[in-house]
């Protein structure tokens, strides 16, 4: 029997973003999360704490991991799950974001999960609305179960984040999963630095709890761990980089710079990859890297999420 | 308080049920102990241990949460409970399950334990085994294997604690 830790009772109905949760209640949603891992590994894939609740999947922006992910969870969970997209609504015809959340609620839903181009939307959502809001990415602003499920990776495999030191390069400015990250990693004790040429970094970066550098080849050697961002084409206005072969050979993850690392760095992504551009497709596939059980990871932590939400909701009614 | 079985009697009790677990099921079956979180895991690992001298047969021995299977969990009052992972490192499938908890009361915990399990796979039968059984039902549920039988008022609570987890061996009333 494990000796008991300090009780922390969840309040949370909504997870809009980890910068303002506290290192305890980021290391309670982990904690939560190794408790869903083994759902997943045994022959009946699926528990019932969520049973006769409706999960909303709102994405207004395309997705293939996180919807998925928290599709599957949510079914998981035996909850019930309606698939919003954009594309195939009347947001199409005008209709708001709150409109479209009020008449999904009239049906009668219990957890909305959100993923907007504008920063603030989950936020918003959820001072207007009674079902629990989930943020799967608002903007350049957080993605907290990306950083939740970044943290529980590297949590596996280095026991904890105290003292590591994390490098996140790349398309930083467009990158909500550096914000979350940040503030995840650096409230569980790690450093982190964000390499990336000037063009690609937040112009608040000097407010921001990290170090910063513009070379990945003096960052490489030092790091427990590399999280290689994607470059978000979609976003870019084109003239943050002179081509894709001078931002490769500059900060791509190739073969070569990674002989530079610690032997056992662990290689992130968040997804998707555009390989041979920010990271070498031998590294994606790599010993080091933690790609694909980043993916499996997600998908434990959003159960924990979704779980949590929905407890803390049956509280708030008390 | 008053308390109901010391430290030797707890041991000799699990004894007396280790005893009548082997008298009962039949020698080749394969026999495994299933605690539910948290004194019932203590517990089945000291009656497995038992299981084990009296039989010289290993005896498997994991631990159930059974957190996401309460029947309380959207209920306002519910203090909220913590879900940790469910350990058995085993096949259930085709073993007898002697399903093990503290304290037979309301039935609830036995019936989340008893859906947990089954998701898991089929054991060919499960058994269930108590430390302490008192009145209270909530649900058609009874054990198979009691250590003790409590007569307790409604309004009145059987404690059980352990050297690892309570730092003593006692049952009480309070």
């Amino acid at each position: 029997m494990k000796p008991k830790n300090k009780e922390i009772i969840w309040r949370h109905k909504h997870l809009l973003g980890l910068h303002d949760l506290t290192a305890e209640e980021i290391r309670f949603i982990l904690d939560t999360a190794k408790g869903f891992e083994q759902i997943s590994t045994r022959s009946v894939k699926k528990a019932p704490p969520l049973r006769g609740k409706v999960v909303v999947n709102l994405f207004f922006e395309d997705s293939t991991r996180t919807r998925n992910s928290f599709t599957l969870a949510a079914n998981r969970l035996s909850a019930d799950v309606i698939e919003f997209t954009k594309k195939l609504s009347s947001v199409s015809k005008g209709e708001t974001l709150l409109d479209t959340a009020r008449n999904l609620e009239s049906m009668g839903i219990d957890i909305i999960v959100i993923r907007h181009s504008a920063a603030g939307a989950p936020k918003l959502l959820s001072k207007n609305i009674n079902a629990c809001v989930v943020n799967a990415g608002d903007g350049y602003c957080e993605h907290p179960t990306q950083a939740l499920l970044d943290v529980y990776t590297i949590t596996k495999h280095k026991g904890n984040l105290d003292g590591l030191k994390i490098a996140i390069v790349g398309d930083i400015a467009h990158s909500r999963v550096a914000r979350s990250d940040m503030w995840a990693m650096t409230k569980l004790g790690a450093e982190v630095t964000f390499v990336a040429p000037p063009t690609l970094m937040p112009s608040e970066v000097k407010k921001l709890p990290v170090k910063v550098s513009y070379s990945l080849d003096e960052v490489i050697e030092k790091v427990d761990v590399i999280n290689m961002l994607r470059i978000q084409f979609e976003r870019l206005g084109g003239n943050q980089f002179p081509s894709v072969r001078e931002y490769s050979h500059y900060f791509g993850l190739t073969v070569e710079r990674l002989k530079k690392a610690k032997p056992d760095i662990l290689v992130m992504h968040p997804g998707p990859i555009n390989r041979g551009l920010e990271i070498e497709s031998e590294v994606a596939d790599g010993n080091n890297s933690v790609i694909l059980e980043q993916v499996k990871n997600g998908l434990a932590v959003r159960m924990a999420v979704l779980f949590l939400v929905n407890q803390a909701a049956a509280q708030v009614q008390a | 308080m008053t308390v109901i079985l010391n430290a030797k009697q707890i041991n000799k009790t699990i004894g007396v049920i280790a005893e009548r677990i082997i008298a009962d099921l039949p020698p080749d079956s394969q026999i495994a102990a299933v605690g539910i979180r948290s004194r019932g895991e203590i517990l089945a690992q000291r009656l497995a241990a038992k299981l084990e001298e009296l039989s010289g047969r290993e005896i498997p021995c994991g631990t159930l949460d059974i957190t996401l299977y309460r029947d309380d969990l959207n209920s306002p009052a519910n203090t909220q409970a913590k879900v940790q992972p469910t350990e058995i490192g085993f096949n259930i499938d085709d073993c007898i399950i002697i399903l093990v908890d503290d304290v037979l009361y309301t039935g609830r915990s036995t019936r989340a334990a008893l859906d947990a399990l089954v998701d898991l796979g089929r054991p060919m039968a499960i058994k269930l085994a108590v430390l302490v059984e008192r009145s209270g039902r909530e649900l058609p549920i009874q054990a198979d294997y009691i250590g003790f039988k409590a007569e307790v008022d409604v309004d009145k609570r059987v404690q059980v604690n352990f050297v690892e987890s309570d730092g003593k061996d006692e049952v009480f009333v309070e």
